[in-house]
């Protein structure tokens, strides 16, 4: 068996077809599961990993057309491959399979050679999809790689309400020369796991990673309720998270890292940013440079989190330890009003 | 053998695909559902139910071309294609039945050779 063995679901309603199926697949070295119509093979669709199916259309209670309709709509499950095996009569019903997303027809009684040739290839469509999203999750944020494979990659921008991010380690440059490389690079996996964290379970994606910093949006690609509240949680939890790496590092008699953290609201342009080849899905506008501003603020104010007027007023239960009013802030002409927050709870 | 209700070329290869004891319980398997089938048939005529008529007629259908009763296949495919007819009309049921009898006789000595 040179082939990869898949997981395959088998869904029938006439017996005989089903275990006939199951056996020609089992003996092609592949695992089958078998479902008697289409609202059984979704239900199993939902509890277990299926790498290709194998679909009938006439069926009660929920045909083969339903199926793949069903299919094709949910995210989830839209990556995999489907192979129509069935006798239905007329071209327009086989035309109307493929055109709801199925890869492929094969007429019963299904011919050994065609299944068999079929089902390989739609097994290595299914890998080189899987292999795809894992490098796309890798190098994007799971949110950014699902909007990439649903509305296809496009260099372009929308404008959007958003508040932005920017967190870094302070005195990085004088930690690191303290520290073997690999201890470095370590150091930075921990600290951006813990960053990243904090910034995805508050609904926000990773834009930019900054050497010894990182970018966070909150309402781009898609909608967030309160950018600003989620902002600052994911704010929050940083600076807890730090704090128990830091207890953590003491034991281990280990310096403890210090961060600052800015944060705006406003309208921003985002979209991918780059070219066909290698492209980034950022932010820019003068939202994005003043919370960059206000993160290198945080050095003159002594670490903690800054925050702007717009951010603070779509804030509950967060106060503010301080108010720096009519600060000047590099790139703007007019002066800011700024709001040091208090950490924790 | 041109008389045979089952084509011998398409069973055989069945069996070596599949394994002989395998096409001997689907054979079987077969067997004890195909009553099932034409008693949804006939259910459906009486139901007026033009949807489950064609599904019973198309399962006889397919599971015939899969042993190579031809004679069934075409006689189901016609009825999977044609109208529901008015209840209390059994001909197209009554040849479905005769020719699955036949069908079946001979899939039995097949499989008990």
């Amino acid at each position: 068996m040179t082939e990869t063995s898949g997981r395959l679901l088998i869904v029938d309603d006439n017996k005989v077809n089903r275990l006939l199926l199951s056996r020609s697949v089992e003996l092609l070295g592949h695992k089958t599961a078998l479902a008697e119509n289409g609202r059984v093979a979704m239900e199993m669709l939902a509890v277990q990993e299926v790498d290709l199916l194998l679909l009938d259309i006439e069926m009660p209670e929920m045909d083969g057309f339903e199926v793949l309709e069903a299919i094709k709509s949910q995210p989830e499950l839209r990556d995999i491959p489907v192979i129509v095996t069935s006798s239905v009569e007329g071209l327009d019903n086989v035309v109307r399979c493929i055109e709801l997303g199925a890869e492929d027809y094969l007429p019963k009684p299904v011919n050994k050679t065609l299944l068999s040739a079929r089902v390989s290839s739609c097994l290595e469509k299914k890998r080189l999809r899987d292999e795809q999203k894992r490098l796309l999750e890798r190098f994007a944020t799971s949110e950014v790689a699902q909007d990439l494979q649903e509305s296809g990659f496009a260099i372009g921008s929308e404008r959007a309400h958003a508040s932005v991010l920017f967190c870094d380690i302070r005195g990085f440059t004088r930690l690191s020369e303290n520290l073997a490389p690999e201890a470095t690079i370590e150091l930075l996996n921990t600290f951006y796991t813990l960053m990243f964290e904090a910034v995805t379970s508050n609904g926000g994606i990773i834009s930019l990673m900054l050497g010894d910093g990182l970018m966070a949006l909150f309402g781009v690609p898609h909608p967030i309720e309160n950018t600003a509240q989620s902002a600052v949680q994911a704010g929050q939890e940083m600076f807890t998270m730090i704090e128990m790496l830091n207890a953590e590092r003491m034991n281990e008699g280990e310096e403890g890292l210090q961060i600052g953290v800015g944060i705006a609201t406003g309208e921003v342009v985002a979209g991918y940013a780059g070219t066909d080849r290698r492209a980034t899905y950022t932010c820019i506008g003068s939202t994005v440079n003043l919370a960059a501003r206000l993160e290198a603020e945080t050095k003159e104010t002594g670490g903690g989190m800054l925050v702007d007027q717009t951010t603070l007023n779509s804030l509950d239960g967060v106060d503010v330890s301080r108010t720096y009013k009519g600060t000047q802030i590099k790139g703007f002409s007019d002066p800011f009003d700024i709001y040091a927050l208090q950490l924790g709870k | 053998m041109t008389n045979s209700p089952i084509d011998l070329d398409v069973f055989s290869e069945l069996s070596e695909a599949t394994g002989e004891e395998f096409a001997a319980e689907l054979v079987t398997t077969f067997l004890d559902e195909a009553p099932g089938m034409i008693a949804d048939l006939k259910a459906a005529v009486v139901e007026n139910d033009s949807d489950g008529y064609r599904r019973a007629a198309h399962s006889l259908k397919s599971n015939a071309a899969t042993f190579g009763a031809t004679e069934l296949a075409e006689l189901a495919r016609g009825i999977e294609l044609g109208s529901l007819p008015r209840n209390g009309e059994w001909t197209e049921a009554d040849a479905l039945q005769s020719t699955l009898d036949a069908a079946a006789e001979a899939l039995r000595d097949l499989i008990h050779d």
